[in-house]
This record gives structure tokens, C-alpha cells and sequence, in this order.
């Protein structure tokens, strides 16, 4: 009967322990805390050898980019975070908008080509990756592959074409379109699109389903090709990745940024683990890693498969020129993509 | 309304004249119940703050266009149609298992919980594996219920376990037969555990986003993180889950109108006793054989796309040290979310039971809301509260417990009032007039009789904490790691064959609560048979 009634009652004791327990547990000391949307083992890579370098303890919170991104705006003056590092560079622009970005540094903006940096000097970026068309090669010869993106909305695509809307890679290329050639170009285009394709939650899906033949073409970021070549080996691999025209809306860079909180009490902290992102080892690490992205810093070789990023010609805009792409979004809830 | 009414009634008069002449209110339960008032209402004032941050023309932008009424008709028709499936697969599953010579009926007492134990996102996962062109109405209807019918299954068993064969014999002698009794005594005495049941359904299924992003079905969560996600825009995603709880207001009321406040204490004298159960003969195989089917399509799609991961997967490696914190993590959370859900929900459910006025149903009602809420509207909710004013707790082990026992305390609150319903007053009047003390009726006749009702309110608590991410991830203390939020980590870095053993121990964790549950109801039903 004891027994019994201890059984009862033990959930309320756990309950009552864990209370307890929870409330001794306390905050770190003088590290300094970074949220990071970027992929983990990459920022891993990164953390350990700024860590080693400097001596700084870095308190790694990952989580998805733009749900950080409105956890950090609810945060607002009391934010925890010291450092944000991103994916993609909208994230950063709606929070330095909302005025919650301090400035990076003049020297760490200098140490990548100035048109990948914020405008204003709130973000600096940090890596790249190119927008490209991945296509099945049993169902595409190359021969028939486009050399514009906006062909992808052409009647001959009709059923071919893969493409995930609601990924923060998708909105740059819409704004993309809107800029070089117009607003009715960019809706017509999309239109088009819709017609033409399968949507798939997200880019991972994409390079899959066109590996798998499931779609013949997709709108993917390169290094999503070669995280799944190396995932599913050499043999599995049945798709290649094609660069559009020099030039074209489609052929665009999107850039993974870092910056500085505002309200963050660990400013000379911060600012050298934004400054370690760019700087040589930090670049070479990131080249190393298996991320295959590009890194920024001029003179650091990106992974030995990629072409090189000086050979590629990207559309003429920068990633602060695309801004926090709510224009593309509003333009993808009115025609019902999203 | 009426009818809810007119079936209280006579109840809640009865309550007066036989709890005694003194009337006096419990206060351990009315604080109780103030708290757990007080942890639902916190995410809501949340969302009518920053609701109201947004003017005029966003109301128009984003509830006054045409797409909205695409959202409002794909929310209700999938609602809808997944309720009533749910319903019918979850209350033919638990007669199958609780009052038939099924063979194996302990295995299936655990297995067809299981499929809770599997993330919404895993579910997506694997379906999509399998099967890349799934997708729109029906997709979401199949993926949905076959995850969600547990929800029903669980306290509709729990109520089968424990149902007195008296009525049913009662009814069989006086002529009816075998689906008459079924359907005029053996339903109606379940029938508050179905309700309850389909209503957990309803308002999980207005806050799902992670299968209907895959399967490409909108409805108005969906909306919502796109708000969050795309927009950067909470005070307009708040402002579309305003319609989320107008939604789900409708829903506790539609359950309360069918009767869902029904108790079902026994009514003859003398011991109770469990009915014995039906020989299925020939029916047999083809029970099996859909049984099978069921936990095969709702359990094997997405573990068998995990297995084929770790089979094929270049990143699969032999698990490290970290899975074993991982587990330590998930484990200790989703303990003591489910014993903190449990314990808010015990004075929640006996006040509204056996104190019923407006507040008391009222706060019973209020404790439902957080099901139909996206976790991130919630979790924001606690993210803005505590940054501001409790620091200290931000970010700590102790707020992701409480975010968890909020979000799951409707489950707590199903499974302890199905137990609870079904406890007879007289009992505890008995030993009031024997001279027990209040605390010491509870002790020693309330709680021992609800206890299955508890394992039930635990364990689903617990299994669903267990997979949560999105919470999780904003709340968690900075560096520690779950199951849940390791296998989003690999799979968001293609690494699929690595992210498997995650999803695997995830449901492996689950099967625990869920294996223990099935003892408890089956020991139950035995001490009582031997009686």
C-alpha cells in the first residue's frame, strides 16, 4: 500500500525535483554566445578553431535561421546574443532595419570584396554559393538545357521543372528578376513556373527528387548538389548542375552573412569572432568543411570541385540589394505559391 | 449549448445535495488550477498583444483577401474528415484490443501508440521517400490520421479497461443485441473518452505545419510560419493565429454541445467487474490482418525510410558519446514536462468535474487552447515574457519544461478526465462520512482510482515531448542538444544516414511510456477480474 501510494505520487515528486533542480542551474560567465542559422558542423569547425586561437568560450545556439531571426526581435535590449550568423542575408537586413545591428568593424569589412558586405556595415559576408539548375541526365541532354532561367517558364517545361517556394533561396531570385528586367516579367515568370512545375518543401528535396528522375530539372544552390553526392556516393549520383548565361537573373550569388547584436555586452568579443569568420584560417576552414561553399576572402581557394568563383559571371546585384525579399514574398502569396 | 446544459443539470444539482451540506472549495486544487489558468493564458496575451500591433490595413492585407477563404475551407474540410477517421479507426482499435481474444494484445497495446512517438517531421520525411509525388488533400488526410489516431485510441482504451460489465449484461438480458449494446450502452459509456479523443485531434490538426509544408496542403498554420519564416512579421502571424483560436473555441464548444461532459460511474452495487471478452473465431484474421495494416502504413512508411538511410547513407556512423546526452536530455525533459502537464491537470479537471460553475469550466476550457497553437506562437510567447521579465529563467531547463507542460497540458488534461469521470462520488462520499479528511479521500480513494487515467495523462505528455522541435530549439539552454533537435541538425544537412539513429530512439523512448501504460491497464483489468 505504501509502495502504491509512493507510485502515485512519484510524477509530483519528479515535478517538484525538477523545479529545483532547474531553478540551481545558472547562466555561463565572459563567453560569448552565438546564434547560429548557418549548418552546424560547419560553425562546429569554425568555433573550435577561433576557440583555440583566442582563448574566448563560444556558446553555440542553432536553430533555423529565420526562426532565430524573430526570436532575436522579440529579444530586442535583452538579447543573449552576441553574434548572429546566417544562411542567407534577409534575416540580417529585416534586423538591422528594426536598428538591432551594431557595425562590424571597418578592417573585418574590408577583408571580403565590398559587394558582398551589408551597405551600411551592419552584416559582413562570410561565404557564398551560386544559384544553378541541377537536371537528371537521363531525361536532359545538355544540349537542351537553358541558358535563362525565365526559358524555365517556356511551355516545353511543362511538367519538368522542381522547385521549392517557401526556401529563403527561392525570394532572392524572384527579386532578382524584379530588378533587371521589371515587375511584370518577374509575375509573368512566375505564373509560368507554377504551370510548369512540382513544389517540394524544400531544396534538400529538390536535388533528390531530380537525382531520382522524379523531376527533370531543379532550382536548387550548388553545394545542395555536392552534400548529396557525398551522401549518397559517386554510383547514386544521376544528375549534374548547369550555369546559366553570364549575366542572367538566375546566375545569382547568395550570400551567408555575420553580424554583430547591438545590445550585445561582449562587443570586442564578438567583433573578433566576426572578424575570425573572414579571415584566412576562418575561410580556409570553411573550404575545407564539407559545407562546399565559397568562401569570400580573395586568395582562399574554394573546395577543389567547384569552379572557381571568378570564372563565374553573376548577375550584376548585390545581397544587400536584395533586401529582406518581402516584395518577392508578397508577389508569391498573391499568385498563391506560398 | 442547451443540450450540454440540460445533461448537466440534474448532474451538478445531485453534486450539491450529496457532496455534503458544506460546501467548501479545495484550495490546494483552485491554486492549482490558477496556475495552470495562468501558464495557458500567457502565449494568448502574447498573441493579442502583438495581434493588436498590427493596423487596419494588415487586417485587410492578410484576413480580407480571397486566399483566405481557400485557407478557412482546407483548414475545416481537412479537420473534418481526419476527426472522424481518427474517431473510427481509434475506437475500432481499442474494442479489438481491450474486449476481443486478439492474439498478441499486450504487442498491440504498445505498437499502436507507437505511431505518436514518430515526429510530425519524420512522418513527412519518410512518406516523401517513399513516395515523392504524394501530395495535397488526401495525402494529408492519410499521413494525418494514421499519426494522429492514437490520440483517440489512447483514452478510448484507458475507458474500455476499465468499463463495468454490469450495463452491457443488463442491457444483453433484456433483449439487445451485441451492436445495439455496443452502440445504446457500451458508446455512450465511452463516449466522453471519443470526444475527448477526437477533440485533441481537432486541435492538433489546426496547429500541424511540418507535413502539410511537405505535402504542399494550406491551411492557415502554414500561413503563419510563412509570416514567421518569410516575413520576419510576428504581429501579423500572431494575427492569423487569432483565427486558429476563434477555431478552436468553436471546437471545445462543438465537444461540450455532443455531450463530452457525460460521466460514466457504474450504477448497480457491489463490486465491479470487467466484462469478459468477445471470441473473434473466424473474424480473427481479417481483425489482424487490418490491425497489421494500420501500424504497417502508420508506423513501418517512415521507419523503413530511416532504415533504408542508415542502410544507405555514407554519413552513417556508429552513434557517439553525444547520442547518449541526447537521450539523457530528451528523457529528463520529457519526464518532467509530462509529471508537471500531469499535476496541472489533476486540480484543472477535478475542479471542473466536481466543482462546476463558469470558472471552473472555463479555465477547464482555457487549458485545451495551446493544442491548437503553433509551438512557435506559444514559444515566442514565453521567449517575449521572460526576456523581459523573468531573465533568469530564459533559456533555462526549467522554461523549456514549463513550455512543454503548457503545450501538452490538453493531453494531460483528456487522459485525467476519462479517468476521473469514471470515478464514482459515492465512493469518496463514503469515506467522508467514515470520517476521512479531504486530503486523506484523495490520497487514499481518488487517486488510486484515477491512477490509470494519470499513466495515460504521462505518458502522452511525455511521448510528445519528446519529439518537439520547434520549442524546443527556442528555448532550450544555449548547447544542449535533444533527440529531436540533432535529427534536424543531420537532415538539414542532407546527412540522412547519420539523423536516423536519432528518429530511432525517438520512438524507442516513446515505446517506454507507452509499453508500461498497457501493463498498468492490463494488470488493472486483472486484480480487478480476480477480485
Amino acid at each position: 500500500m505504501r509502495l502504491r501510494t509512493l507510485a502515485t505520487f512519484s510524477p509530483f515528486l519528479i515535478a517538484a525535483a525538477t523545479l529545483l533542480a532547474a531553478c540551481g542551474s545558472s547562466h555561463g560567465g565572459s563567453a560569448i554566445t552565438l546564434y547560429n542559422g548557418q549548418h552546424e558542423q560547419t560553425t562546429a569547425a569554425l568555433v573550435a578553431a577561433f576557440e583555440k586561437q583566442t582563448g574566448i568560450r563560444v556558446n553555440v545556439r542553432t536553430g533555423d535561421e529565420a526562426t532565430l531571426g524573430d526570436q532575436i526581435l522579440q529579444e530586442g535590449e535583452n538579447s543573449p546574443a552576441d553574434v548572429f550568423y546566417t544562411e542567407n542575408t534577409p534575416v540580417l537586413e529585416a534586423l538591422r532595419e528594426k536598428g538591432l545591428l551594431a557595425s562590424v568593424s571597418p578592417s573585418t569589412l574590408t577583408a571580403v570584396p565590398s559587394r558582398y558586405d551589408s551597405a551600411q556595415g551592419d552584416w559582413v559576408g562570410v561565404s557564398a554559393r551560386v544559384s544553378v539548375l541541377v537536371y537528371n541526365t537521363s531525361q536532359i541532354a545538355p544540349s537542351q538545357l537553358p541558358g535563362s532561367v525565365l526559358e524555365l517558364a517556356e511551355p516545353r517545361w511543362k511538367g519538368k521543372v522542381g522547385f521549392a517556394p517557401s526556401e529563403t533561396d527561392f525570394q532572392p531570385l524572384i527579386t532578382a528578376i524584379v530588378k533587371l528586367d521589371g515587375l511584370a516579367t518577374a509575375e509573368r515568370w512566375l505564373k509560368g513556373l507554377q504551370a510548369n512545375s512540382k513544389i517540394y518543401p524544400d531544396n534538400e528535396t529538390v536535388v533528390a527528387q531530380v537525382n531520382n528522375g522524379e523531376s527533370a530539372v531543379g532550382l536548387i544552390n550548388h553545394y545542395y548538389w555536392y552534400r548529396l553526392r557525398d551522401e549518397v556516393g559517386m554510383a547514386g549520383v544521376h544528375s549534374k548542375l548547369h550555369y546559366y548565361a553570364p549575366g542572367d537573373p538566375g546566375d545569382l550569388v547568395d550570400v551567408s552573412g555575420a553580424a554583430v547584436l547591438k545590445s550585445s555586452s561582449h562587443q570586442a568579443a564578438a567583433q573578433a569572432f566576426v572578424a575570425f569568420l573572414v579571415s584566412r584560417i576562418g575561410q580556409e576552414t570553411i573550404a575545407h568543411s564539407h559545407s562546399y561553399e565559397y568562401p569570400l576572402r580573395l586568395g582562399v581557394s574554394p573546395a577543389p570541385a567547384l569552379r572557381p568563383l571568378a570564372q563565374l559571371k553573376p548577375a550584376p546585384l548585390t545581397p544587400a540589394e536584395l533586401g529582406d525579399g518581402r516584395g518577392a514574398l508578397a508577389l508569391e502569396q498573391q499568385l498563391g505559391l506560398l | 449549448m442547451l443540450n450540454a446544459r440540460a445533461f448537466a443539470e440534474p448532474i451538478a444539482s445531485r453534486w450539491t445535495q450529496t457532496w455534503s451540506g458544506r460546501r467548501r472549495w479545495p484550495l490546494v486544487s483552485i491554486a492549482g488550477a490558477a496556475i495552470a489558468g495562468a501558464l495557458v493564458l500567457l502565449p494568448l496575451a502574447f498573441l493579442v498583444i502583438q495581434a493588436q500591433e498590427s493596423g487596419w490595413a494588415e487586417v485587410q492585407r492578410l484576413l480580407l483577401r480571397h486566399s483566405v477563404a481557400v485557407l478557412l475551407w482546407n483548414t475545416l474540410r481537412l479537420t473534418l474528415a481526419c476527426t472522424v477517421l481518427c474517431a473510427w479507426v481509434g475506437v475500432g482499435a481499442a474494442w479489438c484490443v481491450e474486449r476481443t481474444n486478439l492474439p498478441a494484445r499486450r504487442l498491440w497495446a504498445v505498437v499502436l501508440v507507437l505511431p505518436l512517438g514518430v515526429p510530425d517531421f519524420v512522418v513527412g520525411f519518410g512518406w516523401v521517400s517513399i513516395d515523392p509525388a504524394l501530395h495535397g488533400y488526401l495525402a494529408a488526410v492519410m499521413i494525418m490520421t494514421l499519426s494522429l489516431y492514437p490520440l483517440v485510441y489512447l483514452p478510448v482504451a484507458s475507458a474500455l479497461a476499465n468499463l463495468d460489465a454490469g450495463l452491457e449484461e443488463a442491457a444483453r438480458s433484456l433483449g439487445l443485441g451485441p451492436w445495439q449494446t455496443f452502440r445504446r450502452v457500451t458508446l455512450r459509456q465511452i463516449w466522453p473518452a471519443v470526444l475527448g479523443g477526437c477533440l485533441l485531434v481537432t486541435l492538433a490538426l489546426l496547429a500541424e505545419y511540418g507535413v502539410f509544408e511537405i505535402v504542399q496542403y494550406r491551411t492557415f498554420t502554414v500561413e503563419i510560419f510563412t509570416e514567421f519564416k518569410l516575413g520576419f512579421d510576428t504581429a501579423a502571424a500572431c494575427l492569423l493565429s487569432l483565427v486558429l483560436v476563434v477555431l478552436s473555441i468553436a471546437a471545445l464548444g462543438g465537444e461540450l454541445a455532443l455531450g463530452g461532459r457525460g460521466r460514466s460511474w457504474r450504477t448497480g452495487p457491489g463490486a465491479g467487474r470487467i466484462a469478459p471478452r468477445v471470441a473473434l473465431g473466424r473474424l480473427s484474421a481479417p481483425v489482424l490482418t487490418g490491425l497489421s495494416a494500420l501500424s504497417g502504413l502508420a508506423l513501418g512508411a517512415p521507419l523503413g525510410a530511416l532504415v533504408y538511410w542508415m542502410l544507405r547513407g555514407s554519413s552513417t556512423t556508429l552513434p557517439s558519446g553525444s547520442i547518449l546526452a541526447a537521450v539523457g536530455h530528451t528523457a529528463f525533459y520529457s519526464a518532467a514536462a509530462a509529471a508537471l502537464a500531469t499535476a496541472l491537470a489533476v486540480p484543472v479537471t477535478a475542479l471542473a468535474i466536481r466543482h462546476r460553475n463558469r470558472v471552473t469550466l472555463l479555465i477547464e476550457r482555457l487549458a485545451y487552447l495551446p493544442m491548437a497553437l503553433p509551438g512557435l506562437v506559444i514559444a515566442l510567447g514565453l521567449v517575449a515574457f521572460s526576456v523581459h521579465h523573468a531573465f533568469a529563467l530564459y533559456q533555462s531547463a526549467l522554461e523549456l519544461i514549463v513550455a512543454y507542460a503548457i503545450l501538452f497540458l490538453p493531453l494531460a488534461v483528456v487522459g485525467v478526465r476519462s479517468a476521473m469521470g469514471q470515478v464514482p462520488p459515492r465512493l469518496e462520499e463514503v469515506a467522508r462520512s467514515l470520517g476521512c479528511r479531504p486530503a486523506s479521500v484523495w490520497r487514499r480513494v481518488t487517486l488510486p482510482l484515477i491512477a490509470p487515467g494519470l499513466g495515460a495523462a504521462f505518458a502522452l505528455v511525455f511521448i510528445s515531448a519528446a519529439t518537439e522541435l520547434t520549442a524546443t530549439l527556442l528555448l532550450r539552454p544555449t548547447g544542449v542538444n535533444t533527440l529531436a533537435t540533432q535529427f534536424w541538425a543531420y537532415t538539414s544537412e542532407l546527412s540522412y544516414g547519420a539523423a536516423a539513429p536519432y528518429a530511432g530512439l525517438m520512438v524507442a523512448i516513446s515505446a517506454i511510456p507507452a509499453y508500461l501504460l498497457s501493463r498498468r491497464m492490463t494488470t488493472l483489468a486483472r486484480s480487478e477480474r480476480t477480485r
